[in-house]
């Protein structure tokens, strides 16, 4: 099967803004999934609501579009009866740790077998830019106009803490590593979240000095430190800007899995 | 008076800013997020010394409300669609807890199919929450039922929460020319929140305990009660805003040319304005055609519309709305309430999801009525079927 075959292509052209990063990140996806040459059959594409879930629909095999930020309790039914089925839910920050945080943390708890990647464009971007629990902090939106003042979610702690097997963090801008980082998401069993740093320059980039696409994926690539780098750093006691943020693997473990089926 | 042209959601922003709710708890979801974006910025501004919480779902934004509430501050939230259907639980849990919270609902369709567009599905299926219900017809009257709804809700003779209920992006998104009161007229309106009781550690009580079964249908008896004693309320209170604003309100149901009306629509909300101009095209061809809006859904008044509709052949009912299996909920209760007149009650389920509402499909709905034919979907795309 070719990469374009996993497109449904009556759905195109797609609702996404130009310079939306969420293209990027259904391609890696779908590149992954074809790496591995999954068939569309045992394939099932999940999503919430908000612009990251409307990645489901594009693809062409069967997809879920649920409600906001249930998703994963969705995936968790379905995965359960089907344990043999590929299942992979496509979140955004919102969707996923907003109104869906406790369907995250308890998927993570139950490190249900599935591969969760979750488009962080820090903001609402569907509904028109408001704060969401990813924005960082001072950033503006519409509803912080002055800066947000609470600290946002660090989503790969969250899931580590809360016992997913595999988590990473790339961005937009890291394709190869990012598609590579879906493809061991997708081998590893249990739960496997995925955060990518995506740009949003319609809500996010255009209230946060970053107006072109270049600028906020230079910040992806500047303000990325990779995990080995900032394992050092703090090893040496120096303590990361507050700008940077990291990126990689951060843990891969074999924790027992819920889904998988026993071997006979 | 000084008229502005302002969009629905930013006019209700600033009336809801006039009010002077100390907390504003709401999460965004199309259309309603111009309101709360318009009331972040006013508080960011010192425009309104309250507090704005950005919360994590519609759910939280409900519950945040009540404790504001019950701790005895102004409260306001909007929202609409699935973030109402999220809030199911504590919509009945604040009813019953009788906290004065005023909520805007920028009406629209429910999932699945996933929809953002208008319908009235979202506040209907509330309908038996034991929330005061108010429709409007234009951005004035949403505004001025914002006010409204804030001095009945806050009667220690009611105690309710209150929907005022506008239709999504058809009022949400539209300008109109808005006369938006002063602070003096408002606040010598509503004057400041004066709840009935609190939560206070000097002098505690407890908010939501259980009701054993010797108890709870007394609880739901007094509930339902107010919300019966809230028509009288609205009135009242409707004739002393349009003593003071210059716009009426004593009135739950409205006719325009139903005095001598043989045909009549009933009809809620914005849709109201399209039947009038139909009504205007029909009557220059010599057809006695009138209608009856619903400015109130809960509670709902019976009497009133028995009494608006006595004299008339023929009641054709336009539903933004279903019960699924049944009727449309107007529908259901015009029936109840002209029980026993003779008078053809027919339903017309329409406008679902956004499909638009012209002034030939009100003629068309007319033409139907007066054959006697009724009680359907209008306006089905047979070829998709």
């Amino acid at each position: 099967m070719n990469l374009e075959d996993w497109y449904r292509q009556d759905r195109l052209p797609h609702i996404y803004c130009a310079g939306c990063g969420n293209g990027t990140i259904l391609n890696c996806t779908l590149r992954a999934v074809e790496e591995l040459d999954y068939k569309k059959e045992e394939t099932t594409f999940i999503s919430g609501i908000g612009c990251s879930s409307r990645a489901a629909g594009y693809t062409s095999s069967d997809s879920l579009h649920t409600t906001h930020g249930r998703a994963l309790a969705f995936a968790t039914g379905l995965k359960l009866v089907k344990p043999r089925q590929h299942v992979i839910v496509f979140t955004g920050d919102g969707d996923c740790s907003a109104i869906g945080g406790n369907h995250f943390i308890h998927a993570c708890r139950r490190n249900i077998d599935i591969t969760v990647i979750c488009m962080n464009n820090n903001i609402y971007g569907m509904t028109g830019g408001q704060g969401s629990p990813c924005t960082p902090y001072g950033a503006i939106s519409t509803t912080t106009p002055y800066g947000m003042q609470e600290q946002p979610f660090d989503l790969c702690k969250v899931a580590e803490a809360a016992g997913a097997n595999y988590v990473a963090r790339w961005t937009s801008f890291h394709v190869k590593e990012l598609t590579e980082a879906i493809r061991v998401g997708l081998e590893t069993p249990g739960l496997s979240f995925i955060e990518v740093m995506t740009q949003c320059p319609t809500s996010f980039g255009s209230k946060n000095k970053m107006r072109q696409v270049t600028q906020m994926l230079d910040m992806f690539r500047d303000n990325a430190v990779l995990k080995a780098k900032a394992d050092r750093d703090a090893a040496k006691g120096i303590l990361p800007s507050p700008e940077k943020f990291v990126v990689g693997q951060f843990v891969r473990r074999n924790n027992p899995p819920l889904g998988v089926e026993a071997a006979k | 008076m000084t008229m502005e042209i302002m969009e629905g959601s930013i006019a209700i922003a600033e009336t809801v800013r006039l009010c002077r709710p100390q907390v504003i708890s709401a999460y965004p979801i199309t259309p309603q997020t111009h309101i709360v974006e318009g009331l972040a910025s006013i508080v960011a501004d010192g425009r309104l010394d309250a507090e704005y919480i950005c919360v994590e779902s519609e759910f939280s934004a409900l519950s945040a409300c009540i404790g504001a509430s019950a701790a005895g501050s102004r409260v306001y939230s909007a929202t609409t669609s699935q973030g109402l259907a999220l809030m199911a639980e504590v919509v009945f849990n604040s009813a019953g807890m009788r906290l004065p919270i005023v909520m805007g609902i920028a009406n629209r369709a429910i999932s699945a199919p996933l929809s953002i567009w208008n319908d009235q599905q979202d506040s209907i299926m509330m309908r038996d929450s034991g929330w005061i219900q108010l429709y409007a017809e234009d951005n004035q009257e949403a505004i001025d039922m914002h006010i409204l709804a804030y001095k009945v809700c806050e009667d220690h003779n009611i105690l309710l929460p209150a929907f005022v209920c506008f239709d999504g992006f058809i009022l949400s998104h539209v300008y109109e020319p808005i006369d938006l009161p002063s602070q003096e007229l408002v606040d010598s309106f509503l004057g400041p929140f004066n709840p009935y009781q609190k939560l206070d550690a000097k002098d505690p009580i407890s908010f939501g305990m259980y009701a054993t079964p010797e108890y709870y249908l007394e609880f739901r008896y007094e509930h339902d009660q107010a919300v019966k004693r809230a028509a009288d309320a609205i009135k009242k209170y409707g004739k002393e805003f349009g003593e003071i604003f210059g716009r009426d309100y004593s009135e739950l149901v409205v006719g325009y040319k139903l005095e001598d009306a043989e045909t009549a629509i009933v009809a809620m909300g914005s849709i109201c304005g399209t039947v009038k101009d139909a009504i205007d095209e029909m009557r220059a061809e010599g057809k006695k055609v009138g209608l009856l809006n619903l400015r109130c859904f809960r509670p709902f008044p019976s009497t009133d519309v028995a009494k608006a509709l006595a004299h008339v052949n023929t009641i054709a009912v336009l539903d933004k709305n279903v019960s699924l299996g049944a009727k449309g909920a107007v529908a259901i209760e015009i029936k109840e309430a002209c029980y026993g007149s003779n008078i053809p009650v027919y339903d017309y389920i329409l406008g679902l999801g956004g499909r638009d509402v012209r002034k030939r499909d009100i003629k068309k709905i007319v033409e139907l009525a007066e054959k006697g034919e009724g009680d359907m979907f209008y306006g089905l795309r047979e070829e998709v079927l």
